[in-house]
């Protein structure tokens, strides 16, 4: 995976392409806010808050799609006690809750006019919610354990109960009940969005997820660092 | 086979054994429960809310975090003297140490849960006698999902410095699935509605135990074995 340039910052590299690959998705999401304010037709019935969905959708994909990469990488580092897997789900898990905060701060801003309230105890708010929350508590064992080995043991058992919860929580929050939108896009039949506001919202979709992945390879990059410089094998 | 379920039993016997000759954990869990019951009666507005609308909740919330001091001293107790040394070294399977530690703790949690519930009834004037037996289903159901994630977290948490902290964090999320569904039945049980409405509910709570207890089985070496 890596070509290590000196023994002590076998990362360095990494980070280095992991922070281009995040600026240049910068760079391309200002693009993007700017065509979606100024270039995709208003809603009808929600007007002008329907945009901060170019935002909304994209970080709640990533957060969702990052939480479950977590959650696979850290049943590989239980079958192959590989440190890198334990990074890579650790800088993963990073990503990921920055990504839900984005998604939770951006959900009631838009629920505030549309719904009449900023916070609904709705089936996906409550599921992400609790990702969230959950990946929280993810990084706080981790920085409660010092044995680098203990450590990513215990944090790839709380990543594997994690992704089997999700299902669950799923299901009893929307027993209770649900008001959130329903998908326009990933639905069995074709997506019911106009065709500009589907384009902007599908390369917004692409560009987060590539910023999301730069982000990851710059903090996996220093966590290698790290262990590095401690002398962590790891199992 | 056989002999991994006998040891399973002999270190439950060997935790409750311990629990009953000394009885400080229990009683003060006992206790710690009624507290919450009384709070909860005291934390409404008496003139808007009857406590026949505050009580299935009261009483759920009050079972999980009775549980969670219990989960709390499951593992503390092998810590001192490194009694979970000697319980590794030990030949039997680790899957029995779990499910040994998950037996202890699952009474220890239901002896609590049939004392707060009489006083439950008192405190809230519900009447709890026609719908005890789904009560008590639900109880076993609820209890035993969050109960056996609980009994993995808290082999982890005793490793850190928080331990009484971490394990709250870690774990209320799991409790989410089997409290929503626990309230849910309770609602109904108490209204007097069919079983039928309720028996969605009480699946997902079997399906969640069989689920998470499997799970638990599988992913509890790992956090034992270095």
């Amino acid at each position: 995976m890596t070509s290590p340039s000196h023994p002590l910052e076998p990362g360095s590299r990494l980070t280095r392409v992991g922070m281009r690959i995040a600026l240049l998705s910068l760079v391309a999401l200002a693009a993007i806010y700017y065509v979606a304010i100024w270039r995709t037709p208003t809603e009808a019935s929600q007007g002008f808050a329907q945009k901060i969905f170019y935002l909304h959708v994209p970080a709640a994909w990533n957060a969702l799609l990052v939480f479950s990469v977590v959650g696979i990488v850290s049943a590989l580092y239980l079958w192959l006690k590989d440190a890198r897997l334990d990074h890579f789900a650790a800088a993963a898990a990073e990503v990921g809750v920055v990504f839900s905060a984005v998604m939770l701060t951006t959900g009631p801003l838009w629920g505030k006019p549309v719904w009449g309230a900023w916070w609904q105890w709705d089936a996906r708010l409550t599921l992400t919610l609790f990702l969230f929350f959950l990946y929280v508590g993810y990084l706080s064992l981790r920085s409660a354990l010092h044995d680098p080995a203990e450590r990513a043991r215990f944090s790839a058992v709380v990543a594997i109960l994690g992704l089997v919860l999700v299902p669950f929580v799923h299901l009893s929050v929307y027993l209770f009940r649900t008001i959130h939108p329903l998908p326009v896009v990933l639905k069995p039949s074709a997506p019911s969005l106009p065709g500009s506001m589907l384009e902007v919202l599908l390369f917004s979709l692409a560009v987060h997820t590539l910023l999301a992945l730069g982000f990851i390879v710059a903090r996996y990059g220093l966590l290698r660092n790290e262990a590095a410089r401690i002398g962590d094998g790891n199992g | 086979m056989r002999e991994a379920i006998l040891a399973a039993f002999a270190i439950a016997g060997k935790d409750l054994r311990a629990e009953l000759r000394s009885r400080t954990a229990i009683v003060s869990a006992m206790v710690f429960a009624s507290l919450i019951l009384v709070v909860f009666s005291f934390s409404r507005d008496p003139a808007r809310l009857a406590p026949a609308d505050l009580a299935p909740s009261a009483l759920w919330i009050t079972f999980a975090f009775a549980a969670m001091t219990a989960l709390n001293r499951a593992f503390s107790v092998e810590r001192e003297h490194a009694a979970l040394d000697a319980l590794l070294l030990a030949p039997i399977p680790r899957e029995s140490i779990y499910l040994g530690k998950l037996l202890g703790n699952l009474a220890f949690v239901f002896a609590i849960e049939a004392v707060t519930l009489p006083l439950f009834a008192v405190f809230f004037n519900a009447r709890i006698g026609a719908s005890l037996g789904g009560l008590a289903l639900t109880s076993v159901l609820a209890t035993t999902g969050f109960v056996a994630v609980g009994t993995v977290f808290s082999a982890m948490t005793v490793r850190t410095r928080f331990a009484e902290l971490m394990l709250p964090v870690l774990l209320l999320p799991f409790m989410i699935p089997p409290l929503i569904g626990a309230v849910q039945v309770t609602v109904r049980l108490f209204a007097d509605r069919p079983l039928s409405e309720v028996v969605g509910w009480l699946r997902l709570l079997a399906v969640y135990d069989v689920v998470f207890v499997t799970l638990s089985l599988v992913v509890f070496p790992s956090v034992v074995d270095e």
